[in-house]
């Protein structure tokens, strides 16, 4: 008995569609809500780029980003406002999916990146370097930024807890244990720096600790949006064979998919997502927390879904940056806005279902 | 009891299991006697056991250098580890109960939102009035702590669903989202409640006298109450909501009962000490380890069991680094999460 029998034999519910070895169930209302999410998303970014000391028009927006419009609208846009903008978009769509893909994994909707370390271990080191004065802290900064020394953090406290919670292959449950230890220590180690530290210091290493979309340049958001893009399509390969992981390991190994490779590799994808947003924008945090589960109800899934969770969390954190830079008459870091914006929407969206 | 031949099965049955059970109970108590001697004895000044029951007990005298212990004794080290017990005591009892209620073996305490409103409320008081003394903003940690859980409390029981731990566990969720981000908006704006929040943060037993303990202490107590009273309720509504209303168990209300008990454990121990967080979350899974589901002995191992940890915890910031000090709250996640993930590598731990 071959792979396509046994995927045979447990017809779906829902229509399903078939091309070749991918196959998927058709779900309208979820590509409809996906479709307007992506939509919004583009509004709002294009209005983000258009909104600033010198206003462009919706249209010449548009216009430049195709490729047309004027010489000021090409520089203002290009070279200072599409960075910024883009960011945003990047690490949205990077922290949705990572979020989507942790919760999926974990089958557990507290679950987010930020339970894998990364905030966490980003954090004590960019406050460690940002707090400790001396040489060797200041020529690191230097040498290699801040951003690119708080991923390394992030990373590695990632790996860290991947490797600790391995076993004899990954479980979900124990993986996560292993996480919020991890992160429980490197928030310990946190609090411990900014209890001994400066208060001029402190006040630096806050304002990085909730995330920032200010000053990014070109070269940053480049790296930024090659990884993401290169993240989503392996995730895109793999996804296909994760679908039945929801039903159980036991099921799932049943229906022939080697879990325990798909699980590894899409969480370390969860991992460099996560881990890319935090070198560009700091630790965003909740974004992951919040964008699959608001996704999650507005297409009413069962599941996460990967591309709508994508797509909330940029809308978030685009939208989120353009109150902040725009509605507010004291400028707040966009993580303050984005948690302000999507943990009240979260809890909307429950009580409506509950309501209904 | 009406539903003692329902419990039967989840009490493990045998004699023996129970008489285990009551053993490491007891033994537990010992530690903790041991540990608060300990506490007592141990600190920038180290006092022999003499001298120790002599600043407890000895009435007052000329003697200088005994006046000097009795003062040590009873207005630094007495009211501390006092904290230190009462506190553990409140953060175990809640994890596991909020686990529990939950059914999410991830479910902290602060999850109610009750740290991030003490957070918020802290902070708040100080950039709008400038209070600048703990002793006068615990009332405010209490009361934002309070308001958070009851409103978290309320958003989940709305409608339908009413009380749903899922929704529960991600009302709460968002409401600590939502006022960590307030929090932090105010702290940046604001100096002197960035300094008082980054001290708050750490989560501490040091610092606050019997004046404030003993009201905090009160909360806790009627708190326990309501815990134990709700535990064998507890217990059916884990074999699933429909089971345990066919057992007769009135859901909404034993919920109710369960969620304001994690309520005032949780917010008063917050008050009092500031966010002690992974304490509760830690011991609820070394409890349910050693005594399996059964929430009539999970409950009180987990309680005895945080008291014990952030005890332990406190000495030891009060040794490793001379002449200052580790916060408790930093040294339990420091020294408790290696432990902690050592059981779970091990694979001690079933999720609940």
């Amino acid at each position: 008995m071959n792979g396509t029998d046994v995927k045979r034999s447990v017809a779906p519910v829902t229509p399903g569609v078939r091309l070749g070895q991918v196959s998927f169930v058709w779900r309208p209302w979820l590509v409809c809500v996906t479709l307007l999410l992506a939509a919004a998303t583009f509004l709002v970014f294009c209005l983000s780029i258009g909104v600033g000391d010198f206003p462009i028009g919706l249209s010449r927006v548009i216009a430049t980003i195709v490729g047309g419009g004027e010489r000021v609208d090409k520089f203002v846009i290009m070279d200072l406002r599409m960075p910024r903008a883009l960011a945003g978009l990047v690490v949205g769509i990077a922290l949705g999916v990572s979020g989507a893909l942790t919760q999926s994994i974990a089958r557990n909707p507290l679950a987010s990146p930020d339970i894998l370390g990364i905030t966490g271990g980003a954090g004590a080191v960019s406050v460690f370097l940002v707090t400790v004065s001396g040489g060797t802290a200041a020529a690191v900064v230097s040498a290699v930024g801040l951003s690119t020394a708080a991923l390394a953090g992030g990373l590695g406290t990632g790996l860290l807890v991947y490797f600790l919670a391995w076993r004899r292959g990954i479980d979900g449950f124990r993986l996560i244990l292993i996480g919020i230890s991890v992160s429980a220590m490197m928030e310990a180690i946190t609090t411990w720096l900014l209890v001994t530290a400066d208060i001029k210091d402190v006040a630096r290493a806050q304002a990085w600790l909730v995330g920032s979309l200010d000053n990014r340049s070109w070269s940053e958001v480049r790296v930024a949006l090659w990884c993401t893009l290169v993240l989503l399509a392996v995730v895109c390969c793999v996804a296909f064979q994760f679908k039945p992981m929801h039903l159980g390991d036991e099921v799932a190994a049943g229906l022939g998919v080697r879990y325990g490779m798909v699980r590894a590799v899409l969480l370390l994808c969860a991992v460099l997502l996560a881990a890319v947003g935090v070198s560009a924008a700091g630790p965003v945090p909740f974004v992951a927390l919040v964008a699959p589960q608001v996704a999650m109800r507005l297409a009413r899934c069962p599941t996460p879904p990967m591309v709508a969770s994508g797509m909330v969390g940029a809308l978030l954190l685009t939208g989120a940056d353009l109150v902040a830079r725009t509605a507010l008459p004291i400028t707040l870091p966009v993580g303050v806005v984005t948690a302000a914006i999507g943990g009240p929407f979260l809890v909307y969206l429950l009580v409506r279902a509950n309501l209904r | 009891m009406s539903t003692t031949a329902m419990e039967r099965p989840l009490a493990g049955g045998t004699t023996k299991a129970r008489r285990r059970r009551v053993v490491g109970l007891g033994t537990l108590v010992a530690i903790l006697v041991i540990a608060a001697a300990v506490s007592l004895a141990v600190g920038a000044r180290a006092l022999s056991p003499a001298e120790v029951w002599h600043g407890l007990f000895a009435a007052p005298d000329s003697d200088q250098r005994l006046t000097e212990i009795r003062l040590i004794v009873r207005t630094v080290r007495m009211p501390r580890t006092v904290l230190a017990i009462v506190a553990g005591i409140a953060l175990g009892v809640g994890g596991a109960l909020i686990q529990g209620y939950t059914r999410n073996p991830i479910a902290d305490t602060g999850l109610l939102g009750v740290n991030s409103g003490a957070s918020f409320a802290v902070v708040s008081v100080i950039a709008v009035f400038g209070v600048a003394d703990p002793f006068q903003y615990v009332w405010f940690a209490f009361l934002g702590a309070a308001g958070s859980g009851v409103v978290v409390f309320g958003l989940a029981s709305i409608g339908r669903g009413a009380g749903n731990p899922l929704t529960l566990a991600l009302a709460g969720q968002g409401i600590t989202v939502f006022l960590t981000a307030m929090t932090t908006a105010v702290a940046l704006s604001d100096r002197a409640s960035l300094n008082a929040l980054r001290f708050w943060n750490a989560g501490s037993v040091a610092g606050v006298g019997f004046d404030v303990i003993w009201p905090v202490a009160l909360f806790i107590a009627v708190g326990l109450v309501l815990a134990l009273t709700t535990l064998p309720a507890l217990n059916l509504l884990n074999l699933g909501d429909d089971v345990a209303r066919g057992l007769g168990v009135n859901i909404a209300l034993s919920r109710t009962v369960g969620i304001a008990a994690i309520t005032l454990l949780a917010g008063a121990a917050t008050a009092a000490c500031g966010p002690i967080a992974f304490l509760g979350l830690m011991v609820a899974h070394v409890a349910r380890y050693l005594t399996g589901p059964d929430h009539r002995w999970l409950v009180p191992y987990a309680g005895l069991l945080g008291a014990v940890v952030l005890l332990l915890c406190d000495i030891v910031g009060r040794l490793v680094v001379r002449p200052g000090e580790l916060d408790a709250g930093v040294v339990v996640a420091l020294l408790g999460a290696p432990f902690f993930a050592a059981l779970v590598w091990l694979g001690k731990f079933k999720s609940a």
